[in-house]
């Protein structure tokens, strides 16, 4: 074989970000991204770049460090974040992104863990896992970002893609409804629930910041812009005009009824932060309604302690 | 005989699914398969296949899908790749089991972790004992007219086996070749209607799925593995008939100036194609080298292939899978066992190559079988791999 053995050199993470300032000079993301992984894959006109920093933004206004948090992520476009973000992540196969999290949620209860995947990962193949992690609210945060179709395998019909509308596998428009994000969120348990578009970045960060803070099973839809795989077949333009789009068609509706927010082609798209209430988490009910009264009968022992 | 077109292999292979006329196509999409279905989505969407497309939410639900409608009697087919394949295994199984005909078109990628879309053959080998009827090919053609020959086998009342149709992900799926397409008589000619045994009707009344008892689990299992080995006359017989109608002559092991070579390759896929190069390069040096090329995976041509290796002093092996902690990659260790009981049995060497998508060029080839034939430990090699 002709490859020939690079020269491993210890990474030195100053010298890089140097490296990085002398370039392109310094941007207030680099500590939060892993440098040498930029530019990213993403296509010209993509919304993933408008929510990573939104994400990142968010953090940072909630104060948190790269440390204390951790970011999973499934296969797709938008499960290419895990391996950008200079922290604690997992990229793991389809669909699995929650399970995952779930487990790093459960094991260290103090990490504010974000499920940031796309509409087709969490609701096709892992739609089962989201139910499910909502109804025991999980302390988790996913953040789906929903472009409406499989945009990483060439732009196939997903269970986001709205009726009539035409992907690579529906090119005579899709026969089937998509689901409505927030109101299956909301049904299925989740403790706050917010929609917002890449056009409406400072909201999405609130909404990111806020749902940072909460204690459960949170969920925010960001739409993305898709020109290559859902914008050119449904004649959306390029990304600059789907971003006007969104403009056109988004309507702010804090609060809004959800069965009013599925979403239709060429109509309007209610944004907002329909969904903001407590209840108790899965670790609280877990440890108030079994681990308690296990004690309270004499068995079970603390982790770490001897017998 | 139909017209000769530049295409690329998904695409005809698409092509071909479409001629067969099938009823249903259930698949989710995966890398590097989606062109196969998305040109049956567009088949179906321009009405020039009247059939059922489901776009489904995994390809757990896609294997299952396959199943349902195989079951009323659909003629079924279905496409996937790697990780796909592993969320369907527990449904592969089953569709075999339960003796249901469909296709599946299966381009060849390496499992995960680490994620990798390029090519190897780590996922076939996972499901090399669920039962499927497996073939490989070497090139475009013989995708295509391994679509028509794998339906004509699959549904045959004496198989009703699903078939599994390996095709090299990217080195294969994703090229474009010149491809001698069928016209709708021939494929008429070939290609009986779809008669199953037995099937799922309101009028006719039967239970399919049902419990297996220990009285009678190991009874079904040989009655399945009896299936599956008696199907070999019916898969060379559609090799024929194809032969037949096209003039090109299929068969379950083929060769390559082997008949009097001292040292064989032996190989599958389109890996293949290149190690004929390879072949030549070497004989050119007045080395005595040929090489073996096998379509039929399962089930295995055990006479054909003892017959042919028992000629040789050592045989190469490029196998395009590892099995962690085994003794040997999966195809040397089959070799090998096929080998233990003959009189006369060559040294057989393991050479693992072109994993997760590394490239194996025709001179990689040459340097494998004198690797082989210098090596004195008789394990197994990853070839070129570094540290």
């Amino acid at each position: 074989m002709k490859v020939k053995l690079r020269e491993i050199v210890p990474f030195d993470k100053e010298a890089e970000e140097k490296a990085i300032q002398k370039d392109h000079g310094l941007h207030p993301d680099d500590k939060y991204l892993k440098p040498g992984r930029i530019p990213h894959i993403w296509c010209p006109g993509c919304g993933l770049g408008v929510v990573l920093t939104s994400f990142i933004e968010g953090m940072r206004r909630k104060g948190l460090s790269v440390d204390q948090c951790a970011v999973v992520s499934g296969i797709g476009c938008t499960g290419r974040v895990a391996g950008y973000l200079d922290m604690d992540t997992y990229h793991t196969t389809h669909g699995r992104a929650i399970p995952f999290a779930t487990g790093l949620a459960l094991a260290k209860p103090d990490l504010h863990v974000t499920v940031f995947s796309g509409d087709g990962d969490l609701f096709a193949i892992g739609g089962n896992h989201m139910i499910h992690a909502a109804r025991r609210n999980v302390n988790l945060k996913v953040l789906c970002v929903n472009n409406f179709n499989f945009g990483m395998t060439g732009g196939q019909v997903a269970p986001t893609t709205p009726l009539e509308a035409r992907t690579s596998t529906t090119p005579l428009g899709n026969a089937e409804p998509g689901f409505n994000l927030p109101y299956l969120a909301h049904a299925a348990g989740a403790i706050y629930v917010a929609r917002w578009t890449t056009f409406h970045p400072r909201q999405l960060v609130h909404s990111i910041s806020e749902s940072l803070g909460k204690k459960g099973f949170t969920f925010i839809e960001a739409i993305a812009p898709c020109p290559t795989g859902y914008g050119r077949p449904n004649k959306l333009g390029s990304g600059l005009e789907e971003m006007r789009y969104y403009r056109e068609m988004s309507q702010i509706r804090n609060g809004a009824d959800l069965r009013d927010t599925e979403i239709r082609l060429r109509e309007k798209i209610i944004v907002g932060t329909f969904i903001n209430t407590d209840r108790p988490d899965f670790m609280e009910n877990y440890m108030g309604k079994v681990v308690a009264r296990a004690r309270a009968k004499g068995k079970g022992k603390e982790k770490g302690k001897a017998a | 005989m139909g017209k000769k077109v530049g295409i690329e292999v998904s695409i005809a292979a698409a092509e071909a699914v479409g001629l067969c006329d099938v009823d249903v196509v259930a698949a989710y999409p995966i890398t590097p398969q989606t062109h196969v279905v998305e040109h049956l989505s567009e088949l179906v969407a321009s009405g020039d296949l009247d059939a059922e497309f489901v776009p489904v939410e995994s390809e757990h639900s896609a294997m299952s899908v396959c199943c349902g409608s195989s079951a009323v009697g659909a003629r079924t087919f279905t496409a996937t790749a790697a990780q796909g394949l592993a969320l369907m295994a527990e449904i592969v199984y089953i569709a075999s089991s339960m003796r249901l005909p469909m296709v599946m078109f299966l381009s060849n990628r390496a499992l995960s972790a680490p994620l990798s879309i390029w090519n190897d053959h780590s996922d076939t080998m996972m499901v090399r004992d669920s039962g499927w009827i497996q073939v490989f090919c070497e090139n475009g053609q013989e995708v295509y007219d391994a679509i028509f020959h794998s339906f004509r086998v699959s549904e045959d009342p004496k198989v009703s086996l699903p078939v599994m149709i390996n095709v090299d992900g990217f080195n294969l799926t994703h090229v474009i070749e010149p491809i001698e397409f069928w016209d709708k008589e021939m494929v008429k000619a070939y290609l009986p209607p779809f008669r199953p045994l037995s099937k799922l009707h309101p009028d006719k009344v039967l239970s399919m799925g049902a419990f297996g008892m220990p009285e009678i689990y190991a009874e079904q299992k040989q009655a399945h593995d009896v299936a599956l080995t008696s199907s070999t006359p019916v898969i060379l017989q559609g090799w024929d008939e194809m032969a037949k109608l096209t003039g090109r002559k299929y068969s379950a092991v083929e060769t390559y100036r082997a008949e009097d070579a001292e040292t064989l390759i032996f190989a599958m896929g389109s890996i293949c194609e290149t190690s004929t190069i390879a072949v030549d390069k070497m004989r050119e040096q007045g080395k005595s080298v040929g090489l073996v090329k096998l379509r039929l995976w399962r089930p295995l041509p055990m006479g054909d292939l003892r017959k042919l290796l028992a000629k040789a002093k050592d045989v190469v092996v490029l196998d395009r899978s590892i099995a962690l902690g085994a003794a040997n990659a999966p195809v040397t260790s089959e070799m090998r066992a096929l080998m233990y009981h003959e009189p006369q049995r060559p040294k057989i060497h393991c050479m693992i190559a072109g994993i997760g998508g590394r490239d194996v060029t025709p001179d990689d080839v040459v340097k494998m079988v004198n690797m082989a034939l210098s090596e004195k430990d008789y394990e197994y090699h990853i070839y070129g791999v570094r540290g």
